[in-house]
C-alpha cells in the first residue's frame, strides 16, 4: 500500500550533490562515485513501489546508496591476496627501513580532522535542503563551484543585483541554521 | 564621492568580498563602515566565519555534465 508519490524526475537536482558528497568521501574516487549514484537512482526507481513513505526520500535514497557502497567494497576486496599488507620502499636506499620509521606525520591530516569535515559536508547539505531550490542551486554555483557572477546571471537570466540579494539572503539562512553547532 | 555607507550596502560589499569580488574602494569604505557599526561588524563576522566553514569541508558538487547524463539516463527508465 503506497500512497507516497514519488517523483523521479527532480532527483537528480534535489538529491545529485549530497548523494556525491556522500559518495566521494567513501569512495575517493569520482568515477566510482558517479556509477555507485546512478545505480542508486536506477535501483530506487525500480524499487519505488516499496517506498512507504515512513522516511524521507533522501534517508531512503541513502540506505539505498549505503548498500551499493558496501557491494563495492565487497567486489573490490574479493580477489585474494589484496588483504595481505605489503611494504613498498619507495626507492632502493629506503630499503631496510622499518615501519617504526613510516608512523605518520603528526602534523598530518588526522583521522579526527576527516570526520569532522564529513560531518560538517552533511550539516551544510542539510541547511541547503532548507532553501528553495532555485536559491539553492544559485548559492551552490557561486560558493561551491566558483561560477562567475556573469555566467550565472546568463544562465538563470536575472541581473547582478538579484544575484546578490538571492546570495546575501542565502548566506544568512545558511548562517542562521549551522550557527548552533558549526559557528561558535 | 560618498565614504560613509548605509548598513544595507556594507553589508553587500561584505558579501561580494566573500567571493573576492569587491574592489579596493569599496574594501576601504566597507572598513570606514565597521569602525563605528557594531551590527555589520557582527554581521561580517559572521560572514567570513561561515566563508571558512565552506572552505574547510571541501564540499563537492556533482559535476553539471554528469548530472545532466544522469537526469537524461532517469528520464529514458521512467519513460519505459
Amino acid at each position: 500500500m503506497s500512497n507516497h508519490i514519488i517523483d523521479a524526475s527532480n532527483w537528480v537536482d534535489r538529491y545529485g550533490d549530497y548523494l556525491y558528497n556522500f559518495t566521494i568521501v567513501r569512495v575517493s574516487n569520482h568515477e566510482v562515485a558517479q556509477d555507485l549514484i546512478s545505480e542508486t537512482f536506477l535501483a530506487g526507481l525500480k524499487s519505488a513501489a516499496n517506498f512507504k513513505g515512513e522516511a524521507s526520500e533522501r534517508t531512503w535514497l541513502i540506505s539505498i546508496l549505503k548498500r551499493k557502497i558496501i557491494d563495492h567494497y565487497r567486489k573490490t576486496n574479493s580477489n585474494k591476496g589484496k588483504a595481505e599488507v605489503r611494504i613498498q620502499y619507495n626507492s632502493e636506499d629506503s630499503e631496510g627501513d622499518w615501519l617504526e620509521e613510516r608512523v605518520s606525520d603528526p602534523f598530518d591530516k588526522t583521522a579526527e580532522d576527516t570526520m569532522e569535515n564529513t560531518e560538517l559536508g552533511m550539516a551544510i547539505h542539510d541547511c541547503l535542503d532548507t532553501l528553495n531550490s532555485k536559491q539553492a542551486s544559485i548559492f551552490k554555483m557561486k560558493t561551491i563551484d566558483n561560477f562567475d557572477t556573469e555566467a550565472i546571471c546568463n544562465e538563470y537570466s536575472i541581473t547582478p543585483s538579484n544575484l546578490w540579494v538571492i546570495i546575501h539572503r542565502a548566506r544568512t539562512a545558511m548562517a542562521e541554521c549551522l550557527e548552533k553547532s558549526w559557528l561558535n | 564621492m560618498k565614504l560613509f555607507l548605509k548598513c544595507e550596502e556594507a553589508n553587500h560589499t561584505c558579501d561580494k568580498n566573500q567571493y573576492k569580488d569587491a574592489s579596493l574602494l569599496e574594501l576601504i569604505k566597507l572598513n570606514i563602515h565597521l569602525i563605528y557599526c557594531l551590527a555589520c561588524r557582527k554581521y561580517t563576522a559572521r560572514n567570513t566565519k561561515l566563508s571558512k566553514l565552506f572552505k574547510k569541508s571541501e564540499i563537492k558538487t556533482m559535476p553539471f555534465d554528469q548530472k545532466s547524463a544522469m537526469k537524461e539516463r532517469l528520464r529514458h527508465e521512467i519513460a519505459k
